[in-house]
């Protein structure tokens, strides 16, 4: 996990500013009717490894608003449950140590359950309650509707996220290991 | 000079960052006084750029690392300070005009550093306007970064450092992306600040000929971590060290050493400018030129590439290209230039069928391919992106280049074969099971050119193949290229450096407000003072050379020197 | 290519004049007031509210013409789903039952029903003009000021600002590095298989994101240069000086907060119920 401050500032918004991209203007068909393959999940949880939980969640949050004021109207339950996802992957930030240059299969249960525990809290939980308190939607349909969401965008966070991860820790240069040709 | 107090001073200073086995500074003693303006050069990997972040505080406050020995600003030790404190005694220019403007407007990233210090809004206005004045932005203060040209960009980051009112400038790389021209005001003005601010200046920068287009104090020379050697300009010219270690010594200084005048005898050989021939050396420069014999290539092939009335808008509305013609024959090796935004990235973009033009037609080999697609189009015609990053996707160089022509219907052993043989072609076959991420920037690019290579395009478009390179690595490149276009491949190249449109290709097509303005020989763009000025390109210090000879034809003694130049090098 | 990132649309109106701060104080007030009330009555002040603020904020609705499109769609899309889910969920909320009209099977179209979707279309349309008016009156320039005023730290506040100058760079980078990459055969469209399309997603993100990450360090490099965190506060460039316009608006909003909060709990509950 990279630890500056100043670089945590610009990583939040260089993070936003793919995630608004990502969420706005790529538009990849995931197969099922008008739905998209959401690749900003994949890049704010790669973020959220890298640079740790504030990073993960504030970077996803305002990517978030950002991109629903581009359309008119903040969905603010949502909001709050990228930031909440973000968070949690974050969390776990330290244990998979992306920083090493592996990301192996411990690394990957790590992330695999991250994803996992995020998904649930940020989706069925979080974002179900404020969809149910803000617009008195009926609660059990709420939940099913984010389960489906929550399970697409573990599905996407593990593939996208787990490949750029493991594709960004082969680059990583080792504690004196750089010597000239 | 030796009573004053030095306001940068190394002593016995070493610096290793973490990742490094070996220091990248070994046992740097300097001392810069002040007023004084330095010019640091150094091949790519000399340390340069690390002694400039040493001085600005990025080293050790941002790149860890272990220091040796001690480092003095303004008469604070940097490892005691913070980045903080010397920053309002070091204003830095870094190379990069996109990364270091932050602010979402001009005015915005110029008052950056006094928002940081919570200078009350006046106050900030007035001190930003200042600012803006002494760079000559002030017209553009509410404009946006996307809005700005290269330089702009530059000026801006100049500005933004001013308004601490700063004792030292230093410059990182200030030349590279810019167009000659751009480049050239660069230079001008940093000499214009230095006078008005009284400031020490340090420049790092290895294309040294555009760096002394002002005059310098003292030439710092680089090179394995150590200074190993600091003179004055003229002194340093007129040893053969620069040619040592790898740097580019000014084009006229060659072309008078091949005519075997006496250099020592030339004053003010560091200043194209203020250089002072005396008849001797006239006669020799004259005798050497007589002496010369041209053989004329003619290329008389097919034409490979040709585009007819290509017009362009990316709004449907402004257009940014106009009624492009062109015709390439085939085997030609010939650059595109003109200032950053006259439409040569356009023009190959549409070319390549990336974008689609809103009017005229592009032919291949005769036939029509305006409205195949990309992916059809690469097949003939390969684009290679200026930043290798942007292209490698694969962690292993196999993979990499066996991703163009995966899932085309070949078996594993004919991508192998097709891999492999591409590779030999690049000299990376010995590479072939290596990560990417262990190989130089020169090598990353061999394998962005092999990855584009192994379609089997006829044609192959460049961006920018050596920006930001020094003098081996430029070479390196081209001369890999000049051997891929030997084998027939047709090769254009997209760019900002005269030398390379003058050494390498045999013609350039000159564009300028999205209009093809000119298309000759190198040496005919560059002694042409009009086209010049209109293209914003430098003219070269061959054609001053030529004229102050009297040379009535200074194009063909430019064509003479780059043969010349070619035999001694084919010769070493 | 598409510079404005967000729809800021310059003019000289009393909305425009406003400081970023007040418009962001106006959009939060709205968007938690609308969020939690589900009284009709307040809902329906706000949006003639928020209208009155369209109106004077001079902005054409051709000039918005793509995000109204995308609204209307949006609720009508929205407005049947509801109806789908659970036609009786209005019943269940208002505790009668006045059927209009049978529709098939378990359709009954009742009037609860229909006033419920009304209120959560409510909901929506008043979000609509309300963010709208944020930001095409708002110059970007003056969100992390106004963010930062309004007490969010100024570290976060400037994220936001450093999203909003990179999105053009990181738009143009992401379109430049797909196409360098379908030219090599990286197809993400409907022709290419599910599991190859998001391969070939990774083709062209990681090396985006690789390049980010450079930017990053240049980016945070650059603005420590320039001193960047050196104090626990920073002043802004582009912030407007407060006027009696603007404070008179603020307390308006915190005068609307409260009665709407009044309004909407009054009665155990924040749902208007006109059924009893």
């Amino acid at each position: 996990m990279k630890n500056d401050a100043v670089k945590k500032v610009v990583a939040t918004g260089i993070g936003a500013a793919l995630f608004f991209v990502l969420a706005r203007f790529v538009a990849v068909p995931s197969g099922i009717p008008n739905t998209n393959i959401a690749f900003q999940y994949g890049i704010q949880s790669f973020f959220a490894v890298v640079y740790g939980p504030v990073v993960g969640c504030l970077s996803g949050f305002i990517g978030h608003v950002l991109t629903d004021m581009s359309w008119g109207g903040v969905w603010w339950s949502w909001a709050f449950g990228t930031a909440v996802y973000g968070l949690i992957v974050g969390l776990f930030a330290k244990k998979i140590n992306i920083e090493s240059g592996e990301f192996g299969k411990k690394a990957l249960v790590n992330f695999a359950i991250a994803n996992c525990l995020a998904n649930v809290v940020a989706w069925p939980i979080i974002a179900a309650v404020g969809d149910v308190v803000i617009y008195k939607e009926d609660f059990k349909i709420v939940v099913a509707q984010l389960a489906v969401a929550a399970i697409a965008d573990f599905l996407c966070a593990m593939v996208i996220g787990g490949l750029l991860l493991y594709g960004y820790s082969k680059t990583i240069a080792k504690t004196g290991s750089l010597d000239k040709e | 000079m030796s009573e004053m107090t030095p306001i940068i001073s190394f002593k016995n200073f070493s610096f290793q960052y973490n990742a490094q086995k070996r220091p990248t500074l070994k046992d740097i003693n300097l001392d810069i006084y002040p007023g004084e303006k330095i010019l640091i050069c150094g091949a790519s990997g000399s340390g340069k750029s690390t002694l400039g972040n040493c001085i600005n505080g990025l080293i050790p406050f941002s790149y860890n690392g272990k220091i040796e020995g001690s480092l003095t600003v303004d008469g604070i030790e940097t490892k005691n300070s913070s980045i903080f404190e010397l920053s309002t005694r070091v204003g830095t220019v870094l190379q990069d005009p996109d990364g270091q403007f932050v602010g979402l407007t001009v005015g915005e990233d110029i008052a950056f550093a006094l928002e940081n210090d919570c200078i009350e809004q006046g106050k900030m206005i007035e001190l930003t306007d200042h600012a803006a004045m002494q760079v000559g932005i002030e017209k553009h203060m509410k404009k946006a970064p996307y809005d700005l040209s290269g330089g702009q960009k530059q000026r801006v980051s100049m500005a933004g450092v001013l308004v601490d009112d700063v004792k030292i400038l230093l410059f990182d790389e200030p030349l590279a992306n810019l167009d000659p021209a751009t480049g050239k005001g660069a230079i001008e003005l940093i000499e214009k600040l230095k006078k008005e601010t009284n400031t020490t200046v340090v420049i790092i920068e290895h294309r040294i000929e555009d760096a002394l287009w002002e005059n310098v104090d003292r030439i710092l020379l680089m090179a394995d971590g150590c200074i190993v050697a600091d003179k004055k300009p003229e002194d340093m010219l007129r040893s053969p060290l620069l040619n040592e270690y790898g740097i580019r010594e000014p084009l006229y200084l060659t072309a008078l050493k091949y005519a075997s005048a006496d250099i020592n005898k030339v004053e003010h050989i560091d200043n194209i400018r203020q250089l002072k021939l005396e008849k001797e050396e006239v006669n020799s420069v004259r005798d050497w030129y007589l002496s010369q014999q041209r053989q004329q290539t003619v290329n008389d092939n097919d034409y490979i590439l040709e585009t007819q009335d290509l017009s362009f808008a990316y709004d449907g509305k402004e257009y940014v290209l106009n009624d492009i013609n062109v015709k390439i024959r085939k085997g030609e090796m010939l650059s595109i230039v003109g200032r950053n935004g006259a439409g040569k990235s356009t023009f190959c973009k549409l070319v390549c069928g990336f974008e689609k033009p809103q009017k005229g037609k592009v032919f291949f080999k005769g036939e029509d391919v305006t409205d195949t697609t990309i992916r059809h189009r690469a097949a003939h015609i390969g684009y290679v992106m200026q930043n290798p990053n942007q292209m490698i996707s694969q962690i292993q160089i196999f993979d990499e280049v066996a991703m163009g022509i995966a899932n085309i219907g070949l078996s594993k052993e004919e991508i192998q074969e097709r891999v492999y043989e591409t590779l030999k072609v690049c000299g990376l076959y010995e590479f072939r099971n290596w990560p990417i991420s262990a190989l130089s920037f020169g090598q990353k690019k061999r394998v962005t050119i092999a990855s584009i290579l192994v379609m089997g395009p006829e044609v192959i478009i460049l961006d920018e193949p050596t920006a930001g390179q020094d003098l081996r690595h430029y070479t390196e490149i081209m001369e890999f290229l000049k051997d891929l276009n030997k084998q027939g491949i047709t090769v254009i190249i997209v760019t900002h450096d005269m030398h390379l449109m003058l050494e390498y290709t045999s013609r350039a097509i000159v564009f300028s407000n999205g209009q093809m303005v000119d298309d000759k020989a190198g040496s005919a763009v560059l002694c042409d003072p009009e086209l010049v000025e209109k293209a914003a390109l430098k003219e070269t210090s061959l054609f001053n050379l030529a004229t102050m000879c009297g040379i009535d034809d200074p194009v063909s003694f430019v064509d003479c020197f780059i043969d010349c130049d070619r035999r001694e090098r084919e010769h070493e | 290519m598409n510079n404005r990132v967000l729809n800021y649309i310059p003019k000289d109106s009393f909305i425009h004049r406003l400081s970023g701060t007040t418009k962001l104080i106006i959009f939060l007030t709205f968007s938690v007031l609308c969020g939690l009330s589900f009284d009709t009555r307040v809902l329906i002040v706000l949006l003639l509210l928020s209208l009155l603020g369209f109106r004077l904020s001079k902005i054409k609705l051709s000039e918005i013409r793509l995000m109204s499109t995308f609204l209307v769609i949006f609720i009508t899309f929205n407005f049947i789903l509801l109806f789908l889910f659970n036609p009786d969920y209005g019943t269940e909320m208002y505790g009668t039952r006045t059927v209009l009209f049978h529709l098939v099977g378990r359709y009954y179209v009742t009037a609860e029903q229909m006033f419920y979707q009304f209120n959560v279309a409510l909901k929506y349309v008043i979000g609509f003009p309300i963010a709208i008016l944020f930001i095409s009156t708002t110059n970007p320039s003056e969100f992390a000021a106004s963010l930062s005023a309004i007490g969010v730290p100024y570290r976060v506040s400037y994220s936001v600002s450093l999203a909003l100058r990179y999105i053009p760079d990181i738009q143009k980078d992401y379109h430049e590095i797909a196409q360098s990459q379908e030219a090599r055969g990286v197809g993400l469209g409907k022709d290419v298989k599910l599991v190859e399309r998001v391969k070939n997603a990774v083709k062209i993100l990681l090396p985006l994101v690789l390049t980010s990450l450079q930017r990053i360090d240049t980016i945070s490099n650059s603005m420590q240069l320039r001193s960047f965190g050196k104090n626990k506060k920073r002043t802004w460039y582009v912030k407007k000086k407060l006027t009696v316009a603007d404070y008179s608006v603020i307390a308006f909003c915190a005068i609307l907060f409260i009665v709407g909060m009044i309004v909407t709990n009054q009665g155990g509950s924040n749902i208007y119920n006109p059924f009893i």
